[in-house]
């Protein structure tokens, strides 16, 4: 690597480079790591998990949209006792952090979720997702009101004592507002972004293409609004950005570093080219050279605005 | 499992919206199942975004066929391709057709492109006898390459019989009296929900090849959920845990 060092940390936490991968897209790890040496990431975040399994919505829950996509999974998920037993064995025989995605549709769901996860030492770090589009209960619900990011960030910190990343919604009008509550309240770092609400209809039938009728916007498409909302925490609030949105290559990773990101997550890009994550590293390593930079980590917030 | 790229032979127009798509590759020639799909990025900007997902039809020496029909800006895309394009494909993807077991009588159903696996597996079905039925809403819709003993039928009659396939094949029954059969059938959901309805009926054994709308093909994006007749508290997945089924494992 030419002594280029590409570590970032939140938090106390270490990751050998700032690329991760999303919630939700790469499930537990298993599927993806036919493709891509999960040892070569700086950490994976887990589908969302929920307190007991849940099955989903029914079909159809993806559309293909103009450089991305809609999705409306609903949470699928195995639930926090499948979850300990079955993907975490998996999961801990790589050298990667391992951060374990909640979702909840109360209060005292994150709590105990978290409360259950925070004893296994394989899991080095919480996402809180209080942001998807995607179910009735919780979700947006959760992510568009302050006070309740304020409080799900403060009684999630009460119980673990490993770092806590909120996962934000693009869908409001000021998202710095959240970051500096999710700061207040103890978060170590904030998501930013979760999917825009998006929607597409068959002209034909005159139905959505989706089955919940509106769904999660993911994918390149929204890469410039993600880099917007990134910037904009990063001027108003002093805690560790994980960007996220559209991010396919290593410029983008860049882009959203000189932003304010300390790291960023792959989402949709895994779909597509389940390798990516490898090539991006690489790519990184070529600008670092190129640009003589030696430490990566000094990109973070390095904009210069006018 | 493999990411690869493929290099593009020829794409021949068989009928009006109707292309077979060849490529060299000796890696997937030689292990491909027949029911088993690839995932292919049809260019490498992000418009389309998405892999497109495509049933292998039939192999040839190194060479394998896709059977695919224009219905979008990708697949229009994919026609243009010439001579020695490269494409990269995410396959093999899925499970095949269980072409062993205990039948002597191996009976093809296909509603219009449904039909894109059954050179294939007409091949894999070596020694078993073989009957085809294929439907679609007109003659435009029927493409008989590399099928055995086919029966057609077609919405508007102006090939075949008139009506559906699913009628065609109950119309014949007789003709697998004593014989040990097994159906294999591909094509729009509506379709294989009436014969999954007619096989369960009449005791037949059957295998279905499904399809759902999907981002990656391999397990991650979830996006294609299919009902598990067995556990109705979770989905199973059409591209890994089929996108073949037999009939008595999931509900359409």
């Amino acid at each position: 690597m030419n002594g280029i060092d590409l570590s970032v940390e939140i938090a106390g936490l270490k990751f050998k480079n700032p690329i991760l991968l999303a919630s939700g897209t790469v499930g537990y790890g298993y599927e993806i790591s036919q493709f891509l040496d999960l040892n070569k990431i700086g950490g994976i975040v887990t589908k969302s998990i929920s307190l007991k399994p849940r099955k989903g919505n029914p079909p159809q829950r993806i559309v293909e949209t103009a450089s991305g996509m809609l999705n409306a999974i609903g949470l699928a998920n195995v639930g926090v006792e499948e979850f300990l037993k079955d993907k975490i064995p998996f999961l801990k025989q790589y050298d990667t952090n391992i951060i374990c995605n909640i979702a909840a549709s109360t209060i005292e769901e994150y709590v105990e979720c978290v409360k259950i996860l925070t004893t296994e030492d394989a899991i080095h770090a919480f996402e809180i997702n209080v942001s998807c589009p995607n179910v009735k209960e919780g979700g947006l619900i959760f992510g568009n009101d302050p006070d309740q990011v304020s409080t799900i960030t403060a009684v999630v910190k009460a119980v673990t004592s490993k770092p806590v990343f909120i996962k934000l919604s693009p869908n409001t009008a000021r998202i710095a507002e959240f970051a500096i509550r999710a700061k207040e309240n103890g978060a170590d770092a904030v998501s930013a972004i979760n999917t825009l609400v998006g929607t597409a209809f068959n002209i034909w039938t005159r139905k959505p293409k989706i089955h919940n009728v509106t769904g999660g916007l993911s994918g390149p498409a929204i890469k410039p609004v993600a880099l917007a909302k990134v910037l904009e925490i990063s001027r108003n609030c002093d805690i560790p950005i994980i960007g996220i949105g559209g991010i396919s290559n290593y410029e983008d990773v860049l882009e959203f570093m000189i932003a304010g990101a300390t790291a960023i997550q792959l989402g949709t890009i895994n779909f597509v080219q389940p390798d990516a994550a490898t090539k991006i590293v690489n790519g990184i390593i070529n600008y670092c050279e190129t640009m003589k930079i030696n430490k990566l980590r000094s990109l973070t917030a390095s904009y210069e605005l006018n | 499992m493999i990411i690869t790229e493929i290099t593009v032979s020829s794409v021949e127009q068989l009928k009006n919206h109707i292309y077979h798509l060849k490529c060299y590759s000796p890696a997937l020639a030689s292990s491909i199942k027949a029911g088993q799909f690839l995932n292919l990025k049809v260019n490498d900007t992000t418009f389309p975004l998405l892999r497109r997902p495509f049933s292998i039809s039939d192999v040839i020496g190194d060479e394998i066929y896709l059977l695919f029909n224009v219905h979008g800006e990708g697949t229009r895309m994919l026609t243009h391709k010439v001579k020695g394009d490269l494409l990269d494909v995410l396959a093999p993807l899925g499970c095949g057709f269980k072409t062993d077991g205990d039948f002597d009588t191996a009976v093809l159903i296909g509603g219009g492109l449904g039909v894109a696996p059954f050179p294939l597996l007409t091949k894999q079905l070596q020694g078993k006898g073989i009957y085809t039925f294929l439907g679609g809403r007109s003659e435009a819709d029927i493409v008989t390459y590399g099928l055995k003993n086919v029966f057609v039928s077609t919405d508007d009659g102006s090939l075949g019989e008139k009506g559906t396939v699913v009628k065609l094949f109950l119309e014949n029954l007789d003709k697998f009296e004593g014989k040990k059969i097994k159906v294999f059938a591909c094509g729009p959901t509506p379709m294989l929900k009436a014969l999954q309805a007619a096989l369960l009926q009449n005791n037949i054994d059957g295998e279905i090849s499904t399809e759902c709308a999907m981002a990656c093909g391999f397990g991650i994006c979830q996006g294609c959920p299919i009902e598990d007749k067995n556990n109705s508290s979770k989905y199973l997945l059409v591209c890994k845990d089929g996108p073949v089924f037999n009939i008595k494992d999931v509900i359409l």
